[in-house]
């Protein structure tokens, strides 16, 4: 899809397999956006302590603790786990469940493709939260409002890269034009399976109805367990099947009241 | 005296082993003032890894609705407002009771004012409601709902008022005209109001609301009706024959809509089947179908009038339960990760089908 308006299409490539779970992405976030502190939680079942995107943690880091596996880092004594690191983002879908649902107009999409809450104009109904089938953007309930990644729309304004691609010190997040950086990906991964590591997969569901993804990732192993859907869908393919079903009922409705009231005894 | 066997209790056995970690410690305590500990177990050791098995952790993928309690008592009353609407006009053109029309019409015109009222308390920002209102966007259920309240309150409102002076000052023409326009446009979005809020849940990403937008539309309506019905026969109705009529018709329905839920027994719908979600949809569904039309029955051959008041009370409250648990049910779904992950149910599956796609891929 092509709605660039002159713009370069942009995107991200988050390469999980050259992320060291260093969180730059989520401090250089965080500091340019300046967004709020998340509380200082255990999670209790890893090192991740942030456990997912929400509405102050645009970039999440995941640590996918696996058995000990060769080359994927971890400990060789056979009793620390591997560790998969992968920084998680907004995707800023092709078609966007949270742009679909916002009654508002304020989730638009910018012409390099990010999709953007304008602050300005939200009023907090939190339909977009229940729509986005990744789980990201989220209601700050102090604030009203609900917030995501921006894909640091100001500075892409200005001619800059966004703040976690800039941190990033192993280019694990490399940002970009994104037929570029599809290009990339697919050199990438031939340059993995060519070296024996045949577990690497792309993740961009473009065969879905969310047609492809701005943010998508090269990860190792089973997407699943990074908590990426197989097969997200965007919620308004529901719709036809849904105001279908309540024409229906209006009618019935309609037609029961009717007929209730042609057999009252005060005709 | 016999000596009574104790009974067994779960624990530890000591072994020599043990007893000698606790001289150590004694030891340790004795000696130095301090212990060296084992370190401490945390509740849901030993911890899962991160698999195609678990997901990430089994943290939920998706996020929880954020609406208040608000919301459900909003689908309440603009489901029972929208179906009073209806009413009012049916009252109208079919019967001659004034006085059922003139409450129908107040009825609706309370709802129309009572559910903008929960439905901004809800947002984050109450003083941006009218932004809902800068855009028309059909792809957008709530956007959608926003215009119809808006319309509907309005024309509620202007027939209840019309049918006021009709009363007060007398029935002429042009004030009738306004009465029975108005009323008839309320009737019109109350049916959308009613109906609605079934798309607008079903509509999301939330596993066990999409997996039933069939149904929900159905299930608001016949609840929205169930509930104008009883609130009218409440307030001094309950000699409307048609009113019964329409009661027995939403009950029944009601009645099909449990059957056919419980018999949908899919994983999507497991927080409708199950837990408080679902033990508090059962209990709206026995409210709102068997309860009440079994009462309504037995009053039509009966005629004893404290069996309809209550069969109005049952379904009024089978109607706000149903809501309550329906938009609990949502907040379950959301918390498993397992159905959007497409996990299935056995650990052997979930690897053939990790393997098979790397493979596939490699």
């Amino acid at each position: 899809m092509n709605q660039t308006n002159g713009h370069a299409n942009t995107g991200f490539l988050t390469d999980s397999t050259l992320c060291i779970g260093c969180k730059a992405c989520e401090v250089a976030c965080k500091e340019w956006n300046d967004i709020s502190e998340d509380g200082y939680d255990w999670s209790g079942f890893s090192y991740d302590n942030t456990e997912a995107v929400g509405h102050s943690t645009w970039r999440h880091v995941k640590f996918v603790e696996n058995p000990t596996t060769p080359g994927l880092g971890g400990n060789a004594a056979g009793q620390l786990p591997s560790w998969g690191f992968s920084s998680d983002v907004c995707k800023h879908c092709e078609v966007a469940g949270c742009l679909e649902a916002c009654p508002t107009g304020a989730i638009v999409r910018m012409d390099f493709g990010a999709v953007f809450v304008q602050p300005d104009v939200c009023n907090g109904c939190a339909y977009c939260v229940v729509s986005c089938p990744f789980g990201v953007v989220q209601k700050n309930e102090h604030d009203g409002r609900a917030f995501k990644c921006t894909f640091c729309s100001d500075r892409q304004m200005a001619g800059l890269e966004p703040a976690c691609a800039h941190a990033c010190p192993t280019k694990s997040i490399q940002f970009g034009n994104l037929e570029e950086l599809h290009a990339k990906a697919d050199q990438r991964l031939e340059e993995l399976r060519s070296s024996g590591i045949d577990d690497a997969v792309i993740y961009d569901p473009v065969d879905t109805s969310v047609k492809g993804i701005h943010a998508f990732f090269l990860l190792r192993g089973d997407p699943r367990s990074y908590n990426l859907p197989p097969e997200p869908e965007v919620p308004t393919i529901y719709l036809k099947k849904g105001w279908r079903s309540a024409a229906v009922a209006a009618g019935a409705m309609l037609g029961a009241t009717m007929l209730a009231f042609l057999g009252d005894k005060h005709r | 005296m016999s000596r009574v066997p104790l009974p067994e209790v779960p624990g530890r056995v000591p072994d020599s082993q043990s007893e000698a970690r606790l001289d150590e410690i004694r030891r340790q305590a004795a000696t130095r003032g301090r212990v060296d500990g084992h370190g401490i177990k945390p509740v849901g050791a030993p911890f899962p890894h991160a698999t195609a098995e678990t997901g990430y952790y089994g943290i939920p993928l998706l996020k929880e609705p954020q609406w208040t309690k608000e919301i459900p008592l909003y689908f309440f009353v603009g489901g029972a407002a929208g179906a009073a609407a209806v009413v009012a006009s049916a009252a109208n053109l079919l019967t001659k009771d004034r006085d059922l029309v003139r409450s129908a019409r107040w009825v609706a015109a309370a709802g129309g004012v009572i559910s903008p009222a929960l439905l901004i308390s809800d947002l984050g920002v109450p003083s941006r409601f009218l932004n809902m209102l800068r855009v028309f966007k059909p792809q957008s259920a709530m956007n959608m709902g926003a215009w119809t309240l808006s319309t509907f309150s309005s024309f509620a409102a202007a027939a209840a008022f019309a049918n006021l002076v009709r009363q007060k000052v007398g029935d002429a023409l042009p004030i009738r005209l306004v009465e029975n326009a108005s009323g008839l446009l309320a009737s019109a979005t109350g049916v959308v109001l009613s109906t609605y809020s079934g798309v607008l849940i079903g509509a999301t990403a939330i596993p066990v609301w999409n997996e039933n937008i069939g149904t929900l539309p159905h299930h608001f309506a016949a609840s929205g009706v169930n509930s104008a019905v009883s609130i009218l026969e409440l307030l001094g109705h309950d000699d409307s024959r048609g009113l019964n009529s329409l009661g027995i018709a939403a009950s029944a329905y009601e009645v099909y809509e449990g059957f056919e839920l419980e018999t949908k027994r899919t994983r999507a719908n497991e927080p409708v089947h199950k837990g408080l979600s679902g033990a508090i949809v059962r209990t709206g569904g026995v409210l709102s179908g068997p309860v009440p039309l079994a009462l309504r029955v037995a009053y039509a051959v009966t005629g004893n009038r404290n069996l309809r008041r209550a069969a109005s009370w049952s379904s009024i409250a089978g109607s706000l339960l149903t809501r309550v648990g329906w938009i609990r049910a949502g907040h379950s779904s959301a918390k498993d990760h397992r159905i959007p992950l497409k996990l299935a149910e056995n650990v052997q599956e979930i690897r053939k089908s990790s393997e098979e796609l790397t493979q596939k891929s490699a």
